[in-house]
This record gives structure tokens, C-alpha cells and sequence, in this order.
């Protein structure tokens, strides 16, 4: 490359675009666009698929949500061709007015106020007994609270429906008679259970790396002060990880919204809990046409709805969780 | 301490400099109870596999009327003759299924993850905080609720029941470019610019030295795109309909939900469904953890 404007000039563009660790000895501007084609090339396979993954959906849900599809209306049952015709918010209007989404809705909600904390305490706790020298070689522990998350949600599903069924289950018959893990009551707390099962470890591991990026200095200088050993885990290691936290629990907010493969597994046994026993498995069987009302426009009015109330969700909990730091 | 004495151990040697002074290990009290605490929570997960691997030796009679967490006749060839007799000889190729998606959303995934990642971290173009905020925004999607817009995209486009349907989606991960970035500014600038100056080609440039510098990040990277293609099931499950293009996920729901299943065969296929899975997990889990150590401390 030469250089051919005066240096004065790079350098001033150079100070200009100080954030780019690439402009050093860079200044020209024909540089210039060449490393903005060369940025761009390189962000460009990823962008055509998320473009294909991730826009095109969402703008072709939005455009499903405003159609329904009705029959032309010259046969005899009403029916003839099914053609798309322009409802506006009609679907929206029909999937707010719907109490099964709803109910739903309040089903995936007390779990997640009954799971998350339950999984993310127990993760935490964990993670500091593992980095207290408890044990001398925590390897073994990490990896057998790990190892469930290797096995995928809809086979621990099934597992776990086969340890809440009396006949097979290997505890069961031990427990108090009547126990029954299936039951209206109880079925929401067993896929609790299945959850908090999968991902404990997986949290616990983002825990525990936040743990030991901390220095261990900071713990020193506490103990040297007479600090306990509980007073350093709550005082200091949980502040620690307080960041770690935020985001582990705002994907298990995110996660729980769209609960669908626990629930189908379980309602492949008890059929009572219906096709529509949390949003995501109406919106699916919506698609399908396994519930009423049903089609691509009702399922994509569903899907936006969750995706607002998920969101709207998330920032409400990371609003409060900043002002709570704020206050502290 | 006594590292004077025991230097000849190369193994207690090791366990001493990871150790901080006696005074700051816990009381002999609190150690019981953190052990007892940490060996209970070792047996809540753990337990469910054990059983997994001993229900898959029995047959329906014995699943019912012998201690479960203990081996009664060995029925471990019935309960295999069985699973591929009810998935019609399917069972493997959903397993290789299986492989054969999560390798390839991984490996491209992954490369196309770690060049956007490397373009954020090393170039400055036009757009670029526009580019990261919706990828970050991506990254807090629920995914789920873009599956069926996503199956009415592919369904127009004619893909539907297609390995593509299955591999497209899953090889976007805006969790990777995240973690691409990350690393790739570990990269160091002076080096790419001394290859520029010798001559060398972006494009050179980013497959002999960036690559080379970020190859544990990319085991990384693949090992999450492998994974979640692995567990994801309502992708699969409104994609692909033929018996073929099954992911094992997939097979063994329908297994369990079609039929009067032979429990002991629907549990040996659980678990040889998950074996693979496993294998490679506890192969390179230490490139997980590196991985969600990047995420949670940055995050």
C-alpha cells in the first residue's frame, strides 16, 4: 500500500476514527471504503442467513397476522377454495378474546415465578460451594450437574414422565399413596422439576466462570480484614456474579414463554391438558388445525402477541433490576 | 505448608497451589454440610440417568414389579431387537440424521459466525452498531416463536420436508457471532497489519492466521450451533414430516406417542439417542465452559 496524502492528513483521520483498531497507517480514504467492503464482505454470509432466519419471519408473520384465510363461499358446507382475505387486527382481536390463550399464558407465568428462582438460587449455591474448597477436585461435581443439560428436552421429557408414571417408576411406590405427579394440580410443578433439571448445571457453569474470573486477591484481603467464609460468599461472590445472573434469568424469562416441549410430551399421556395448555403449543396447533380457532393468520397473531409480551416481560425485569442496583 | 516435603508428588504439589492459606478453608462443620449438600444435588442429577441405563435393560414386567434402581434379567438384546423392529429399522438413520444436521449447521454456522464476529472486532464499516444491535437483539429472540413464521417462509419457498429446512435456521447463531467477537479481539492488529503490509489478501489474511489464532474459539462456537440443533425439537417437528429426514429427537417422540410402547425400548433408545451427544459433551466440555465463561463475563 502507499501512502500518497501527507501524514498530517492519516493522522488526523486516524484520531477520527480512533474505535478502529484497523486504521493505524491506514489514512486514505480509498483505505477507507476498501476496509468498509471488506468488513462488509465479511459480514455478509452471516447477514443473508439472518436475514433469511430471522427478518423475513417476522415480517411474514406480521403480514400473516392481518390475513384469514376464508372459504369463497360457493359450495355447499360454505366451502369451495380457501382464499386469504384482509382482516386489519381481526386476528389479534380474536387471539386477545381467546380465555385458552390466556390461561396459558397464566400457566407459563407461575412457572417461571416458581421455577426461575428456584433454579437460579440453586445454581448459585452451588456454584459457590464449589469454589469454597469444599472439595479438592470439583471436576467430578461440575460434571454430573452438567451432564443433564446433554440430553435434550424432549428425551428427558419422556424420561421423566416414565419416573412420575406409578407402574414404572423406581421411587414412586416409596412415596405416600395418592402421590400422583400428573395430576392439574401437580403436573405444572413436575415440569418444573423436569426444567430446573435440564438447566441447573448450565447455570451454574456461567456462575461459577464468573466466579473464577474474579481475582483471588479480592478474598485474601477479606479473610486478612476477618471476613467469614459465609460473609465473603454473600458480601462479595454474589455481587460478583450479579451481572451473570441478570442475563441468566432473563433467558429463562425468554425460555419459559415458549414452553412446548414439556408440555406436548406430558399431554401425549394426558390428553386432559389439551392442545393449548401454554401459548406456544396453541400457536403450533393452531398452525396445525388441531384447535379452533385455527390457520397461519391466527397462529401468527399468537406468535407476535408472545413475542410483545415476552419482550415486554424481559424489559420490565431488567428495568427493575437496574434501579434495585441503583438504590443499593 | 508442606510443599517442601511432598515436591516429590507431582499430584499433591498441583492440588496445594490451587489451595489459598488454611485459614481461609472452611470450618470442619461447614465442610460437612457443604459436602453432604453437593453429594444430595450429585444424586437428584445423576440419578435419572442411572435409572435410564438400568430401565433400558428390562423388559415391560420387570419395569414394573422389580427395584428400580437395580438390574433384574438381562433383556438389553430384546429391548434393542424391539427398537428397531418399532422404528422399522429407522432408529439409526435418525441418529445419523441427528449427525449429520448438527455437523452441518456447526461447521457452517461457526464459519460464518467467526467472520462476522472477526469483521465487528477488526473493521470499521458503515452500519456496524446498526449490524450488532440486531444481532444482540437476535440474541434475546424467542427462537420458538419464530418457528412458525419460519415454516410459512420456507413452506413458500418450497423447502418444507428438506434437509435445508432443518439446517438454515439452525446454522444462524447470533450467540456465536457474539462469541466471535469476543475472541477475535483477542486478535492482535499488529499482526493482521503486518500481513497486509507483506501482501497478503483479506481474504489469506482471515483463513491462515485469524483462523489458525481462533481455532479454540471456533470448537466453542460449534460445539453450542451442535448442540442446540441437537435438542431443538419443534423445528424438526414442523419441517420435516418423512420417516428419512427424522432427527432422533423427533423418532423417538413419535415412538412414544403412537404406539404401547415397549418402555424398556423406548428407554434404550433415549439413551442410545443421547449417547453421541454425551460423548462429545465430556470430550470438550472444557471448550463449553470456556465458552459461557467469555459470555459471563462480558454479559
Amino acid at each position: 500500500m502507499t501512502l500518497t496524502t501527507p501524514p498530517t492528513v492519516a493522522a488526523a483521520a486516524a484520531t477520527a476514527r480512533a474505535t478502529s483498531p484497523t486504521r493505524k497507517g491506514r489514512g486514505r480514504r480509498g483505505g477507507a471504503r476498501r476496509e468498509a467492503l471488506t468488513g462488509w464482505a465479511f459480514m455478509a454470509p452471516f447477514s443473508v442467513l439472518f436475514i433469511v432466519v430471522f427478518v423475513i419471519p417476522i415480517a411474514v408473520s406480521i403480514r400473516a397476522s392481518m390475513f384469514s384465510e376464508v372459504p369463497s363461499g360457493e359450495g355447499l358446507y360454505g366451502g369451495g377454495e380457501l382464499v386469504e382475505a384482509f382482516v386489519g387486527f381481526d386476528n389479534f382481536a380474536i387471539a386477545i378474546a381467546n380465555e385458552t390463550f390466556w390461561a396459558g399464558m397464566g400457566r407459563v407465568v407461575l412457572y417461571a415465578i416458581v421455577q426461575i428462582p428456584i433454579m437460579t438460587i440453586a445454581a448459585l449455591g452451588l456454584a459457590l460451594l464449589l469454589d469454597s474448597f469444599i472439595v479438592r477436585r470439583p471436576g467430578v461435581f461440575r460434571l454430573s450437574f452438567f451432564l443433564p443439560y446433554a440430553i435434550p428436552g424432549v428425551i428427558a421429557a419422556m424420561m421423566w414422565l416414565y419416573l412420575y408414571t406409578p407402574e414404572v417408576s423406581p421411587f414412586m411406590q416409596y412415596l405416600p399413596e395418592g402421590t400422583d405427579f400428573m395430576a392439574p394440580g401437580t403436573i405444572l410443578l413436575s415440569m418444573a422439576n423436569m426444567t430446573t433439571w435440564t438447566y441447573t448445571g448450565y447455570n451454574m457453569l456461567i456462575f461459577l466462570a464468573a466466579l473464577q474470573a474474579a481475582p483471588r486477591d479480592l478474598y485474601e484481603a477479606a479473610r486478612i480484614d476477618g471476613a467469614s467464609g459465609w460473609q465473603i460468599a454473600i458480601k462479595i461472590k454474589v455481587p460478583l456474579v450479579r451481572g451473570a445472573a441478570l442475563l441468566a434469568v432473563l433467558l429463562s424469562i425468554i425460555g419459559t414463554i415458549q414452553l412446548f416441549n414439556e408440555p406436548t410430551v406430558m399431554e401425549s399421556q394426558n390428553p386432559w391438558m389439551g392442545k393449548g395448555y401454554t401459548p406456544m403449543m396453541l400457536t403450533y396447533n393452531s398452525l396445525l388445525g388441531a384447535v379452533s380457532p385455527s390457520g397461519t393468520g391466527m397462529a401468527s397473531a399468537y406468535s407476535l402477541l408472545m413475542a410483545v409480551i415476552a419482550g415486554g416481560l424481559a424489559i420490565v425485569y431488567a428495568v427493575l433490576q437496574r434501579r434495585k442496583g441503583g438504590n443499593s | 505448608m508442606t510443599t517442601a516435603i511432598r515436591t516429590g508428588n507431582r499430584r499433591a504439589r498441583k492440588v496445594d497451589f490451587d489451595l489459598p492459606p488454611k485459614n481461609a478453608l472452611p470450618s470442619r462443620r461447614g465442610k460437612i454440610a457443604g459436602l453432604i449438600a453437593l453429594i444430595a444435588a450429585a444424586v437428584y442429577f445423576l440419578g435419572p440417568v442411572y435409572w435410564l441405563v438400568v430401565a433400558s435393560t428390562k423388559n415391560n414386567r420387570d419395569l414394573t414389579s422389580t427395584f428400580g434402581f437395580w438390574f433384574a434379567e438381562w433383556n438389553l438384546g430384546a429391548n434393542y431387537d424391539s427398537l428397531m423392529s418399532w422404528t422399522q429399522g429407522m432408529f439409526w438413520r435418525w441418529v445419523g440424521n441427528s449427525i449429520f444436521y448438527s455437523v452441518t449447521a456447526g461447521v457452517v454456522g461457526t464459519l460464518f459466525a467467526i467472520m462476522a464476529g472477526y469483521a465487528i472486532a477488526k473493521f470499521s464499516f458503515p452500519g456496524k452498531k446498526v449490524a450488532v444491535a440486531i444481532i444482540m437483539a437476535g440474541l434475546l429472540m424467542p427462537v420458538a416463536l419464530l418457528t412458525v413464521p419460519l415454516y410459512l417462509e420456507f413452506h413458500a419457498l418450497g423447502l418444507v420436508d428438506t434437509v435445508w429446512a432443518i439446517i438454515i435456521p439452525s446454522a444462524v447463531s447470533p450467540f456465536g457471532v457474539f462469541l466471535g467477537m469476543v475472541y477475535a479481539q483477542s486478535v492482535p492488529t499488529e499482526l493482521l497489519e503486518a500481513a497486509r503490509i507483506d501482501g497478503a489478501g483479506e481474504l489469506r489474511i482471515f483463513f491462515t492466521i485469524v483462523m489458525r489464532l481462533l481455532a479454540p474459539a471456533m470448537v466453542t462456537i460449534f460445539l453450542f450451533i451442535f448442540v442446540a440443533t441437537w435438542n431443538n425439537f419443534l423445528l424438526p417437528l414442523l419441517m420435516v414430516s418423512s420417516q428419512e429426514l427424522k432427527p432422533v429427537t423427533l423418532g423417538l417422540f413419535g415412538m412414544m406417542s403412537y404406539f404401547s410402547p415397549n418402555k424398556g425400548a423406548v428407554m434404550l433408545g433415549a439413551l442410545l439417542g443421547v449417547l453421541p451427544l454425551i460423548i462429545l459433551f465430556f470430550t470438550l466440555q472444557r471448550y463449553l465452559r470456556s465458552g459461557l465463561a467469555a459470555g459471563a463475563v462480558k454479559g
